[in-house]
C-alpha cells in the first residue's frame, strides 16, 4: 500500500466531506473530560470515568472507501495474487462452487448492495462468459444457523437469489448432512479435516469473504465455514482457545495455527481455491444521520450531536424492549469497501490483515487493572435475534477482550467491567440449545474445560438439536459451548467480571457479578484490584484493537 | 368385683370397629379376665374374623395389653376369648348365619354400641341404624328365645334442646316427652328416600346436574361428564336426605337426626323389649381417654377435633355459643367403665338409665375450653407450608344465627367471584390465582358446615344429671374403682385439654407442629420426581398450550397467507376473524365437529406446497411459540428411556417437523382428492380429541404393551381429562381455571411452561411471505 491513496483507477478512494481520517488515539481522562459513551445493549450510557487514572482507547476513524468498488473487484479478479486470473480458471463443463460468508458478517448488516453481492455477480459474469453451467452457491455457515431467505437475498442480491435458489443451487451449508461431508485426512498434528462434499468435488472453489475483524478470513473461511463438527472440534475447544492469545492475532493464536494446518490439508487434498477477501471500514453508524454522533469523540460533539443523542435516549426510553430491538435490528450500516484482493489464500489473507489492522489498531502503553467495554445490541451469533446471556459473555470475553495484540489490555488477575442489560431472554428458534445450556450446563459449571468433558458431546450429537440445525434456523447443539470457549482465555486471565445494568439472575448464572451503576462496579472491582485502580475503556464504536506494549 | 360378676360370661358387643366399641373390647379383655367376647361386625370384603384382627385388635388401644402379655400370648388370648360373627344391625335379623345365631343365643350380655354418630348422616340411614338397630337386636333375641341383659348405648342428647336438668330416666317418663309414633317415622324416612331419588331424576334436575358437570369439567367428553353428573346426583340426594333428617329432628326439638333417631330408638327398644332386661347408658360428647388404656387415646376424628385444628390453623375464629355455656365432654374411658359396670351389676326389674356426663359433677365452660386451647396453641403453634408458625385468632363468641349468616354472605361473594373468573379465559399463573380463591371458598364452606352441624348443639343447655352414675360408683368395689373410674370429678380440665387431648389430636390429625426445615422438598418437586422416574413407561403430550402457544386456526392462517399478496392476506384474516365467534362456540360444544368443519378450509390445498411451507412454518410459528421447558421435558422423558408420543388434533403435516422429539405422533390426516395432488379437506379418521384421545392412547398402550397406570400425560384443558384420567401420572400444563382446580384437588403435578420471553411476537398468524416461484419438483 502506498502512503498517498491514488485518485484514479480501481484503487481510487472516495472523496467525502470529511477531513482525512485520524489514527487511533488514547485519551487520558481528566476533570474536564466529558462523560464517555458506552453501548448498553439496545441503548447507550454516558459514564463519567475517574480522572487521573483512566484512559480511553479510540480506534482509527473509518478509512475512506473505494470510489469504484466494482472496478476494484474486477481488477482483483483479473489481477490476482499468486494465481492465474479467475477467467483462466473457468471452463465449460466444470463444476464451480462459490462459497460466501454467512449472516454473522458484517455487523451490523451493511446497506445494499452487500459486498458479497458485488463480488459474486462479478464472479458469475466471468463464469457465464466461460460457459460454466454447474454452479452452486453455498453459505459457509459452519455450525451457525441457516440463513433465511431474506438474509440470503440481502447477501447475494435478488438477481442471484432468484436465478439460483429456486433450482436448489443456492443453499446453506449443512454440516450434519450424512452424505454431504467428506474426510480429507489429517494434519501433521493429527487433526481431522472434513469438507463439504460438493466443495471437495468441485473443480474450483471461489470463496467470497467479508473481513471485518482480524480473526476472520484466510483458511478460517474454508476450514470452519464448510466443515463439520469433526473438523471444528480440533480447534474449537477449551484448551486451544485458552492458548489463543489473542484470537484477533492470527500469528499468535493457537486456533489459527490449527486452522492453518487444516488449510495445508485442504490445499493438498481439496479443490483448487480462488480466494477473494474484502475489507470494509468501520463506518457502522454513518458520517451524518441519526446515529452519526456515536462514532465521534465525545468532546467533539456539537450542539446538534448532543441534541440527537438526547433525542435518541428519550426515544429509546419511550419504547419497549421489543420495539427497541426491532429498531436496531433494522439498522443497516453504510460500510464502505476499502480493499479487495483475490488469489492464493495465504497471500490474500496477509494483504487483508494489513488492511484490517491498519483500520483497527491503536497503540496502547502498558496494561491496566480494570478494562471496561460497552456491549452493543448485536453480535455475530445474534443477528436478527437476541443477545442472550451466553452471547453477552461471548461478546465481552470472547471478542472485546481479544481485541489486542501483544498483551491483554487488562493485567492478569484484573477486572473486566462491561455494560449490558443481559436480559434472561433467548430466541426460541435461533438458540434452542443455548436455552438448555444456560439452564443445565451453567447451573452446574462455568469452567470451559469441565463443561467440555461433561456435556459437549451430548449437546453436539443430540438428535433434536441436529434436526433444528438442519431444518429450522437453529445454531448447532454444540454452539453455546463454542460461544463459551471463546471467552476461555479471558476467564483464565481475569480475576473478576462485573456487568453493569445486567439482570442479576442471568449475570450470576454466568459466574459474573451484577452492578447497578459504573460507580458501584468500580467499587466492587476494588475487592480484586485494590483501591485507586487504573482503568482503560475500549471505546466502541468504532471497533478498536489495542496494540499493547 | 366386676371381674367376678362377669367371670365365665359370654358378652356380645356391637359397634366394635368404632371409637367406643374398640375401647370396650380392650377394657374387657384387659380387666375382666374370665369372660368371652362375641363381636358382631359387618363382614365386609375380608370377612368378620379378618376385620376384627385388622381393624380392631391392631389398634394402638391394645398396645398396653400386647406389651404386657407379649405378642404371641396376646394373639393366643385373643384367639381364645374373641369370637367374630358377621352381621349388620342395619339388616332385619341382623344378617346372621346359623352359626352366628347359635353363638348369639349363647350370650349372657349384649352391649349395643353400634350407631351412626356422624352428625350429617342421611335421615333414613340414621333411622335404620340408630332407631331400628336396637330393635332388630331385641327381635333377633326374641326369635332365638333368649333373654340376655341388653346394655344399650344411647346419648344424653336424647333429651333434646332443653334448658335445665335432664334426669336419668326413660324418655316416656319425662314431662318433656312428645308423643311420636316411631313406626310412622320409619315409614316416612324410607318414603322420603324414594321421593328424593325420584326428584333427583326429573328431567329438570338431571339437566341441572349435567349443566353443573359441564361447568366444572368443560368439554371433558361424554364419559367423564356422565360420571360427574351421576356423582352430583348422588351428592344431591345425600344432601337432601341429611336436610330432611335435620328438619324433622329440629321440628321435634332435637339438635339433629342423630339425637332424634337415638331417642326414637330408646323408645322402640323399651316398647318391644318383651322379657329382655334392658339397661341404657347415655354418654354426652365422648372424647379422648383420660387414663385408660393410656391418656389421650382416641380413634378417628370426633366432633370437636376439626374445629380445634381449624382454630389452630387460624381458619376458624368464631362459633355460636355463650362463654358461660357448658361443654359436656366425657373421656371415653369413663364411658367404658360405666358400660362395663352396668353389665356387671346386672339388670333391674325396670329398665335403668345411666348418664355418663361431666356437666353436673365437674362442669367445663365454653370459655375455659377456648382459653385453654388458645394458651396451648400459643405455645405449640401449627406451622404453615412456608414453615411459619400460625398465630390463632382471638375467639369471638357469637349469637347463634349470626355466624351462619355472615359465612353465607361471604360464601355468596366468593361463589360469584369464582363464577366470573371461570368465564374468563385464564391460564397458568392466573388460573392458579383463581385456585387460591377457590381454596378460600372451601374454607368458608367447611366453616359453614361445622357451624351448621355442631352449632345446634350449643343450643342444648340441658344439665345432665349423673346421680345413678354416682350410685354405680358407690356400688363398685374399691379395687374396681382403680380400674373402672366412674367419677367425672377426677378430670382436671387444664391437664385434659392441654396435656392429653390436644397433643393427641394434633398427632392423629398429622398437623405440622414443627417446621420441616429446608431439607424437605416441595410437593411439586416430589411429584415431578415421581413423574420423571426411570420406572415410567410412556409420556403422552398434547400440543396446543402444552408444547406450543398456538392452535389449528393459527397454523391454517399461516399456511393460507404465505403465498398471498397483501390485500388478499388482509381479506383472509378479516374473514377468519368475523367467523371467530362461531368457530369458538363450535369448539366449545364439540371439538371433533369443530375440527371437521374447520379443516374443510384445506379443500384444494396443493399437497407439495403445504409440505414445503409447513417446514418453514415449523420455525416461524411452531418453534417461535413453543415452550422451551416443555420441549426439554419431552427430551427428559426420552433420555430416561420412556416412550414419548404426541397426541393432537393438529394436522399431521403441521406437526411432522416435531417428529424427532417423539417416538410416535398420533395426528389426523387429510384425504387427498382424486388427482392425489390436492387435499379435499376431509379427515381420514376421527381426530384424537376428548374421549377419542384417551381411546387412542389406550389403543397405543395396548399395541406396545405399556401400562398406562405407570405412564405420564401432559395436557392443558379439561377436554383432555379422559386422557389425563387414563394415566397414573397426569400433569396439568398451564391449566385453564377448571383444570387448575381439578388438578389441585386431585393432587396432580401442575407445570407452568412459558414461551421464551425474548421470542419474536406475532400478532396475527400470517405466513412469512414467499416471494420466489416455487421450486419445480
Amino acid at each position: 500500500m502506498s502512503s498517498t491513496p491514488p485518485t484514479t483507477g480501481p484503487f481510487a478512494t472516495k472523496h467525502d466531506d470529511r477531513p482525512t481520517p485520524r489514527p487511533g488515539f488514547v485519551l487520558d481522562v481528566d476533570r474536564s473530560t466529558p462523560p464517555i459513551l458506552f453501548h448498553h445493549g439496545e441503548g447507550f450510557r454516558l459514564e463519567k470515568l475517574p480522572a487521573g487514572r483512566t484512559r480511553v482507547v479510540y480506534g482509527p476513524e473509518p478509512k475512506a472507501g473505494l470510489a469504484h468498488p466494482d472496478a476494484a473487484v474486477e481488477h482483483a479478479l483479473d489481477h490476482p495474487l499468486d494465481s492465474e486470473p479467475l477467467s483462466a480458471l473457468l471452463f465449460s463443463g466444470m463444476r464451480l462452487t462459490i462459497a460466501f460468508d454467512d449472516a454473522s458478517l458484517p455487523l451490523p448488516q451493511m446497506r445494499r448492495p452487500d459486498v458479497r453481492q458485488r463480488v459474486i455477480e462479478a464472479v458469475l459474469d466471468r463464469a457465464a462468459a466461460a460457459g460454466v453451467d454447474d454452479v452452486h452457491l453455498i453459505a459457509a455457515l459452519g455450525l451457525h444457523r441457516r440463513m433465511t431467505e431474506a438474509e440470503l437475498r440481502h447477501a447475494v442480491g435478488d438477481r442471484v437469489y432468484d436465478a439460483f435458489a429456486p433450482d436448489g443451487n443456492l443453499y446453506n451449508h449443512d454440516a450434519e448432512d450424512p452424505d454431504g461431508i467428506v474426510d480429507l485426512g489429517q494434519t501433521r498434528h493429527g487433526e481431522d479435516v472434513t469438507l463439504s462434499k460438493r466443495v471437495a468435488e468441485s473443480d474450483l472453489l471461489v470463496y467470497v469473504n467479508i473481513n471485518i475483524v482480524a480473526m476472520d478470513g484466510g483458511w478460517k473461511s474454508t476450514a470452519t465455514g464448510l466443515t463439520s463438527y469433526t473438523g471444528l472440534k480440533q480447534h474449537h475447544n477449551a484448551e486451544t482457545l485458552q492458548q489463543s492469545r489473542s484470537l484477533m492475532d492470527r500469528h499468535n493464536s493457537e486456533l489459527h495455527k490449527s486452522v492453518w494446518r487444516q488449510g495445508e490439508v485442504i490445499k493438498a487434498n481439496g479443490p483448487k481455491i480462488f480466494h477473494i477477501e474484502t475489507t470494509i471500514n468501520t463506518n457502522a453508524f454513518g458520517y451524518d444521520g441519526p446515529l452519526s454522533m456515536l462514532q465521534k469523540r465525545e468532546w467533539e460533539w456539537n450542539a446538534r450531536d448532543r441534541a440527537k443523542f438526547m433525542g435518541l435516549q428519550a426515544g429509546l426510553k419511550a419504547m419497549s424492549m421489543r420495539a427497541r430491538r426491532a429498531a436496531f435490528i433494522n439498522w443497516r450500516s453504510p460500510y464502505e469497501m476499502t480493499s479487495v484482493q483475490a488469489g492464493d489464500v495465504d497471500r490474500v489473507h496477509e494483504a487483508t490483515l494489513e488492511r484490517v489492522l491498519d483500520q483497527h489498531i491503536t497503540p496502547v502503553e502498558g496494561q491496566t487493572d480494570i478494562v471496561t467495554f460497552g456491549l452493543p445490541y448485536t453480535s455475530p451469533y445474534s443477528v436478527h435475534s437476541i443477545m442472550n446471556p451466553v452471547v453477552v459473555m461471548c461478546w465481552g470475553l470472547g471478542y472485546m477482550f481479544n481485541f489486542y495484540r501483544g498483551r491483554p489490555v487488562v493485567r492478569e488477575g484484573g477486572v473486566i467491567i462491561m455494560t449490558h442489560p443481559t436480559p434472561n431472554e433467548f430466541h426460541p428458534v435461533h438458540h434452542p440449545s443455548y436455552i438448555d445450556f444456560f439452564d443445565e450446563v451453567l447451573r452446574d459449571t462455568t469452567d470451559p474445560v469441565q463443561m467440555q468433558a461433561k456435556y459437549e458431546q451430548r449437546y453436539a450429537e443430540d438428535e433434536w438439536y441436529r434436526h433444528l440445525y438442519r431444518t429450522s434456523y437453529a445454531y448447532h447443539g454444540v454452539h453455546p459451548f463454542y460461544a463459551w470457549y471463546w471467552g476461555a482465555h479471558a476467564l483464565q486471565h481475569v480475576g473478576q467480571v462485573i456487568v453493569v445494568g445486567g439482570d442479576p439472575t442471568a449475570v450470576r448464572r454466568l459466574g459474573f457479578r451484577p452492578a447497578t451503576t459504573m460507580m458501584d462496579a468500580l467499587e466492587m472491582a476494588s475487592d480484586t484490584v485494590g483501591p485507586q485502580p487504573t482503568i482503560t475503556h475500549m471505546h466502541n464504536p468504532p471497533v478498536v484493537m489495542a496494540d499493547v506494549t | 368385683m366386676i371381674s367376678d360378676a362377669l367371670a365365665g360370661k359370654k358378652i356380645a358387643v356391637t359397634g366394635t370397629t368404632g371409637f367406643l366399641g374398640t375401647a370396650i373390647v380392650e377394657r374387657i379383655l384387659r380387666c375382666v379376665p374370665d369372660c368371652t367376647l362375641v363381636l358382631l361386625v359387618r363382614p365386609g370384603r375380608r370377612g368378620a374374623d379378618q376385620r376384627v384382627r385388622r381393624e380392631i385388635l391392631k389398634n394402638d388401644c391394645f398396645d398396653r395389653l400386647r406389651d404386657h402379655l407379649g405378642a404371641d400370648e396376646f394373639d393366643a388370648m385373643a384367639t381364645e376369648r374373641v369370637i367374630a360373627i358377621g352381621g349388620d344391625v342395619g339388616t332385619d335379623g341382623l344378617g346372621l348365619d346359623d352359626d352366628g345365631r347359635a353363638i348369639l343365643a349363647g350370650c349372657d350380655i349384649v352391649i349395643h354400641s353400634a350407631a351412626t354418630v356422624s352428625f350429617d348422616s342421611e335421615y333414613d340411614h340414621a333411622v335404620e341404624v340408630n332407631l331400628l338397630g336396637p330393635l332388630r337386636i331385641a327381635e333377633t333375641l326374641h326369635d332365638l328365645d333368649v333373654c340376655p341383659h341388653f346394655v344399650g348405648v344411647s346419648t344424653c342428647y336424647v333429651a333434646g334442646n332443653r334448658k335445665g336438668a335432664a334426669a336419668e330416666e326413660l324418655l316416656t317418663d319425662t314431662p318433656f316427652h312428645v308423643e311420636v309414633d316411631w313406626e310412622v317415622e320409619v315409614a316416612a324416612a324410607r318414603r322420603r328416600r324414594t321421593d328424593v331419588e325420584d326428584a333427583s331424576r326429573t328431567p329438570h334436575q338431571l339437566g341441572e346436574f349435567a349443566k353443573e358437570a359441564r361447568s366444572t369439567l368443560g368439554a371433558a367428553g361424554v364419559a367423564a361428564l356422565a360420571a360427574r353428573s351421576e356423582q352430583l346426583r348422588e351428592r344431591w340426594v345425600s344432601k337432601q336426605m341429611t336436610e330432611a333428617g335435620r328438619a324433622r329432628a329440629s321440628s321435634l326439638g332435637f339438635p339433629d337426626a342423630y339425637a332424634f333417631t337415638k331417642a326414637m330408638g330408646e323408645r322402640a327398644l323399651i316398647e318391644r323389649r318383651g322379657d329382655i332386661p334392658v339397661s341404657i347408658v347415655r354418654p354426652s360428647i365422648i372424647e379422648s381417654a383420660w387414663s385408660e388404656p393410656f391418656p389421650g387415646w382416641i380413634r378417628g376424628f370426633r366432633m370437636a377435633e376439626p374445629i380445634l385444628i381449624n382454630y389452630g390453623k387460624g381458619l376458624l375464629s368464631q362459633f355460636p355459643g355463650s362463654p358461660e355455656g357448658i361443654v359436656d365432654v366425657i373421656p371415653v374411658d369413663i364411658v367404658v367403665s360405666a358400660i362395663v359396670a352396668v353389665a356387671a351389676k346386672g339388670p333391674a326389674a325396670k329398665p335403668e338409665v345411666f348418664q355418663a356426663a361431666s356437666g353436673t359433677a365437674n362442669p367445663f365452660r365454653y370459655s375455659d375450653l377456648v382459653d385453654l386451647a388458645a394458651g396451648w396453641f400459643a405455645e405449640h403453634p401449627i406451622y404453615d407450608e412456608k414453615d411459619q408458625p400460625i398465630s390463632p385468632p382471638a375467639w369471638k363468641y357469637r349469637d347463634p344465627g349470626a355466624v351462619p349468616n355472615e359465612l353465607a354472605r361471604a360464601k355468596r361473594v366468593l361463589d360469584r367471584t369464582a363464577k366470573a373468573l371461570d368465564m374468563l379465559p385464564l391460564r397458568g399463573r392466573q388460573a392458579q390465582l383463581s385456585g387460591e380463591l377457590e381454596e378460600r371458598r372451601d374454607l368458608v364452606d367447611r366453616a359453614l358446615e361445622y357451624v351448621e352441624l355442631y352449632g345446634s348443639y350449643t343450643a342444648c343447655e340441658a344439665v345432665y344429671q349423673t346421680d345413678r352414675l354416682a350410685a354405680l360408683d358407690a356400688w363398685l368395689d374399691p379395687a374396681d374403682r382403680e380400674v373402672f373410674c366412674l367419677d367425672p370429678g377426677v378430670i382436671d380440665w387444664r391437664t385434659y385439654v392441654q396435656d392429653i387431648h390436644l397433643p393427641s389430636v394434633m398427632k392423629i390429625g398429622r398437623v405440622k407442629t414443627a417446621p420441616t426445615g429446608k431439607g424437605g422438598e416441595s410437593r411439586s418437586a416430589r411429584l415431578r420426581r415421581s413423574v420423571l422416574s426411570p420406572d415410567r413407561e410412556l409420556a403422552a403430550f398434547d400440543l396446543e398450550n402444552t408444547l406450543i402457544a398456538s392452535n389449528v386456526v393459527a397454523s391454517y392462517g399461516w399456511l393460507a397467507t404465505r403465498r398471498l399478496d397483501y390485500p388478499a392476506r388482509v381479506r383472509l384474516v378479516a374473514r377468519t376473524l368475523t367467523q371467530a365467534p362461531k368457530m369458538l362456540a363450535l369448539d366449545r360444544a364439540d371439538r371433533t365437529d369443530f375440527l371437521r368443519s374447520f379443516y374443510r378450509r384445506f379443500d384444494g390445498a396443493p399437497v407439495d406446497q403445504i409440505d414445503e411451507d409447513a417446514l418453514e412454518m415449523f420455525s416461524d410459528l411452531i418453534l417461535t411459540k413453543s415452550f422451551p421447558a416443555a420441549i426439554r421435558r419431552v427430551r427428559d422423558h426420552k433420555a430416561l428411556g420412556h416412550r414419548t408420543v404426541l397426541i393432537t388434533g393438529a394436522l399431521d403435516f403441521v406437526v411432522e417437523p416435531l417428529n424427532p422429539l417423539f417416538d410416535d405422533i398420533i395426528a389426523p390426516t387429510l384425504m387427498t382428492g382424486a388427482d392425489g395432488r390436492t387435499y379435499n379437506g376431509r379427515m381420514t379418521d376421527v381426530p384424537p380429541t376428548g374421549e377419542t384421545r384417551a381411546q387412542a392412547l389406550r389403543d397405543y398402550a395396548d399395541l406396545h404393551g405399556i401400562d398406562l397406570k405407570n405412564s405420564v400425560a401432559y395436557a392443558d384443558s379439561t377436554s383432555d381429562l379422559p386422557m389425563l384420567d387414563a394415566v397414573g401420572f397426569p400433569v396439568a400444563v398451564n391449566p385453564e381455571t377448571k383444570l387448575a382446580s381439578l388438578a389441585r384437588r386431585r393432587g396432580w403435578l401442575v407445570e407452568i411452561f412459558a414461551k421464551s420471553p425474548g421470542g419474536p411476537r406475532k400478532l396475527m398468524p400470517i405466513g412469512t411471505r414467499k416471494i420466489t416461484p416455487r421450486k419445480t419438483a
